[in-house]
């Protein structure tokens, strides 16, 4: 085209988001929206919307750079309630590790772990009662353990075996324990979101005391579901919180490819007239602070909140995957935020309620947890070596089986 | 080649020949995908042709509508079959109808790509074969390659095709034709002569069958993975079947068919998704319809069963070589199953 038939304006072009730095290279922080710890003033839970707007902009942070407790966002904690949460950490990282060595002597087909984004789930677990119903990602582990489930549990549903309590029915990881509140996690990403608020808006019609919660990575906030969820927990006021696991990257995908060039995804919240917080998620006590005031608000009948916990995926996407094709490697060692449980224990050295002693002891007993409840599931079985019997796989897909189901059961011999 | 470095050799060349061809999807772009397709083709054609999009599948494919609608010709990839669903509103009320409410005006030249299929130990959420829910709707067309060579060659007629095309690759044999033992040790593409694939362009047209293996005894009809169960099946039962490769599902090879059906007198469908509405179903009754008076036994089907796919259980829900072989002798045998 000449420019004559051009109106007077560049030619277009196509932006296409690419991530400050790619392997080889230093990584580069400097885009990144940070906020000193204690500096976000915290609002009454009663404050309406409206007056909140500014808060998807920074970050809420409660440790600072020499383990102490600043600002009006700290939740004070008692001794017992941190020994917990850290050892709910701690727990949950020696689990990851045994569980994706399993995978890699392939004691099982798959592993996913949360290694940076501990003190997410571990915190939120303590805020959230057993009776709210929680609907996490594959990523939110920590809730299980924090909860005290049995790990040997969870290690039958990752081996498949004869005593999953899923009947061998998922992928590993794909937990579910509605006696725990831990929805079925579906590998569909987002289709959580809704299903939450559907539960909380059920909770609400029913006049009960219950609350939701539900997680979703940074890339999944694309889905329609996601807006969807914003939606409806909007409109009916509904007593959920809605979690954004913003650990910068979607497998290979920076979360500029979900959009975060432009806005933060707190910021998200707004345009639906929903209280959005952005809270450092390597901050146990951010995560727990910020939890907890968004959930005294719904059970106040105040509706929705959205938190954005700003973390960094420190593992691989899953045990398919290799990083170092995508990002830098040492991204993970200078993330600015740090590592959620180097960040408590320095907190509790400080407050004199910790030692390295103690940590190695912490250390050495979740080995020990870890240990024996290996030894009991593969003495049930790894993947293949047992299994639920073969006639569970036509059962659970109606409440009763119609005719070709009982005739497809004949066919297979069982 | 194997059939994911054919895939890339079929992207490379298309996007070498036409400006209007991009592709993008989760993944793709400097990653090169999850299963590596697009491996290279960012560094090799810039930015803009191979690029990650953001996950939702609603939102790629809604917007490959639009830039077909344009005039280019864009080749999405969902990351995996199971996570077509959310895109499932734009490819059945949009691609498939936008030529035909606008009178032609505008058309959906867009190609869909999607690996599919189980065998991986990739439980419910990564080993679901969805062709039925596509052959039904009017207005798409449903590809689905066996072998790296037609992997190719139908993937760049796709991407030519004016029309919408939902191409499914049975991830289970990106690397190696799987027969569907279990317990067996399994081979790579290296050596099969299937596995070469000429460097430059060439299409194959959508709407031809091949006959993997010419027999006399009893039609296999097959696509995608299943034709090497079915392969493998007809020599362990020793029965001369002939196995057609049906390699596009709509337009459908109808005279290939025929042809063979009423040659054998016998049919066996073989297909990984669930039986009921499954695509065996019209495949079935187009020959009874078109085979009747040549038929000596009633056309059987092999599929996988009608329940969600397993991870523990998935050696018991997949139609592997011996419940095909089993098929093999029942329609011998001519008994009603
Ligand atoms: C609907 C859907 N599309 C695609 C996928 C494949 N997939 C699995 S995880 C993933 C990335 C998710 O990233 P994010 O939401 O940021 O969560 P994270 O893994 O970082 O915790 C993708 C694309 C899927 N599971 N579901
Ligand atoms: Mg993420």
């Amino acid at each position: 085209m000449t420019s004559a038939s051009r109106p007077n304006k560049p030619v277009l072009s196509l932006h296409v988001p690419e991530p400050p730095r790619r392997p080889g290279e230093a990584p580069d922080f400097s885009g990144l929206i940070l906020a000193e710890a204690g500096a976000v003033a915290r609002p009454p839970v009663h404050a309406p919307a409206e007056t909140l707007r500014d808060l998807p902009w920074t970050l809420i942070r409660v440790l600072d750079g020499q383990g102490r407790a600043v600002g009006p966002w700290n939740p004070g904690l008692d001794p017992e309630t941190l020994t917990a949460g850290l050892k709910a950490m701690i727990l949950t990282r020696t689990f990851d590790e045994r569980m994706y060595r399993a995978q890699r002597q392939g004691k099982t087909s798959f592993y996913m772990k949360c290694t940076g984004e501990e003190a997410i789930a571990c915190a939120q677990a303590g805020v959230l009662r057993r009776e709210d119903m929680g609907f996490p990602t594959y990523r939110q582990q920590g809730l299980l353990i924090a909860r005290g489930y049995p790990l040997v549990d969870m290690m039958h549903q990752i081996y498949s075996n004869a005593a999953d309590p899923i009947k061998g029915r998922q992928l590993p990881i794909m937990y579910s324990s509605r006696a725990y509140g831990f929805f079925t996690i579906s590998g569909n990403l987002g289709t959580q979101l809704p299903q939450a608020v559907g539960w909380a808006m059920a909770s609400a019609y029913s006049g009960d005391d219950k609350i939701a919660s539900a997680w979703i990575g940074d890339g999944a906030t694309a889905e329609g579901d996601f807006h969807q969820a914003l939606t409806f927990a909007s409109v009916y006021r509904a007593p959920v919180l809605l979690n954004i696991v913003n650990n910068q990257w979607a497998i290979s995908s920076f979360a500029g490819i979900a959009g975060a060039e432009n806005t933060t995804f707190a910021a998200k919240g707004l345009a639906y007239g929903l209280p959005s917080l952005r809270v450092d998620g390597n901050d146990f006590l951010a995560v727990h602070a910020a939890t907890a005031w968004a959930a005294e608000r719904a059970r106040s009948n105040l509706g929705a909140t959205l938190i954005e916990f700003f973390t960094y995926r420190a593992a691989q996407h899953s045990t398919s995957d290799d990083p170092a094709r995508y990002r830098p490697g040492d991204e993970a060692a200078l993330w600015p935020l740090g590592d959620p449980i180097q960040r408590l224990k320095a907190h509790m050295i400080h407050e004199g309620i910790w030692s390295d002693g103690d940590h190695q002891s912490a250390e050495h007993e979740a080995q020990e947890a870890v240990r024996a409840a290996a030894r009991e599931a593969e003495a049930v079985g790894t993947l293949g070596q047992s299994k639920v019997s073969s006639r569970t796989l036509f059962e659970d897909v109606f409440a009763q089986p119609d005719w070709r189901l009982r005739r497809q059961r004949q066919q297979l011999g069982v | 080649m194997n059939m994911i470095q054919a895939l890339n050799s079929a992207l490379d060349v298309m996007l070498e020949r036409d400006p209007k061809v991009l592709i993008f999807g989760q993944d793709v772009g400097y990653f090169g995908g999850v299963f590596r397709v697009t491996d290279g083709l960012q560094a090799r054609h810039g930015l803009t042709r191979c690029f990650d999009a953001p996950i939702t599948e609603g939102g790629i494919v809604g917007a490959a509508i639009g830039m077909g609608a344009y005039g280019l010709r864009p080749v999405v990839e969902i990351q995996f079959a199971d996570y077509i669903y959310p895109a499932y509103d734009q490819i059945v009320s949009e691609a498939a109808k936008l030529r035909y409410r606008s009178a032609g005006q505008f058309t959906a030249p867009l190609t869909v790509r999607s690996p599919y299929g189980g065998g991986i130990f990739g439980g419910q959420t990564h080993s679901q074969s969805p062709e039925s829910l596509f052959t039904h709707i009017a207005g798409l067309k449903v590809v689905i390659p066996s072998n790296p060579h037609d992997a190719k060659g139908l993937l760049i007629a796709a991407i030519e095709d004016d029309d919408p095309v939902i191409f499914l690759e049975p991830k289970r044999i990106y690397n190696g034709p799987f027969e569907g033992w279990r317990d067996r040790p399994v081979s790579s593409w290296a050596g099969h002569p299937q596995a070469e694939v000429p460097e430059g362009y060439y299409a194959i047209p959508l709407g031809q069958a091949a006959i993997a293996r010419g027999g006399e005894a009893v039609t296999v009809l097959a696509y995608g993975t299943m034709v090497h169960v079915a392969l493998a099946a007809a020599a362990h039962c020793g029965i001369d079947a002939e196995v057609i490769d049906l390699r596009t599902l709509v337009p459908l090879d109808i005279e290939t068919i025929t042809e063979s059906v009423r040659k054998t007198g016998r049919c066996v469908i073989v297909h990984e998704a669930p039986l009921t509405s499954g695509f065996g179903a019209e495949l079935s009754a187009l020959v009874q319809e078109r085979c009747f008076y040549h038929l000596e036994a009633p056309i059987v089907r092999v599929t996988g069963w009608d329940t969600p796919y397993p991870h523990a259980l998935e050696w018991d829900y997949f139609p592997g070589p011996e419940r095909v072989a089993e098929a093999l002798r029942h329609a011998l045998s001519g008994e009603a199953v």
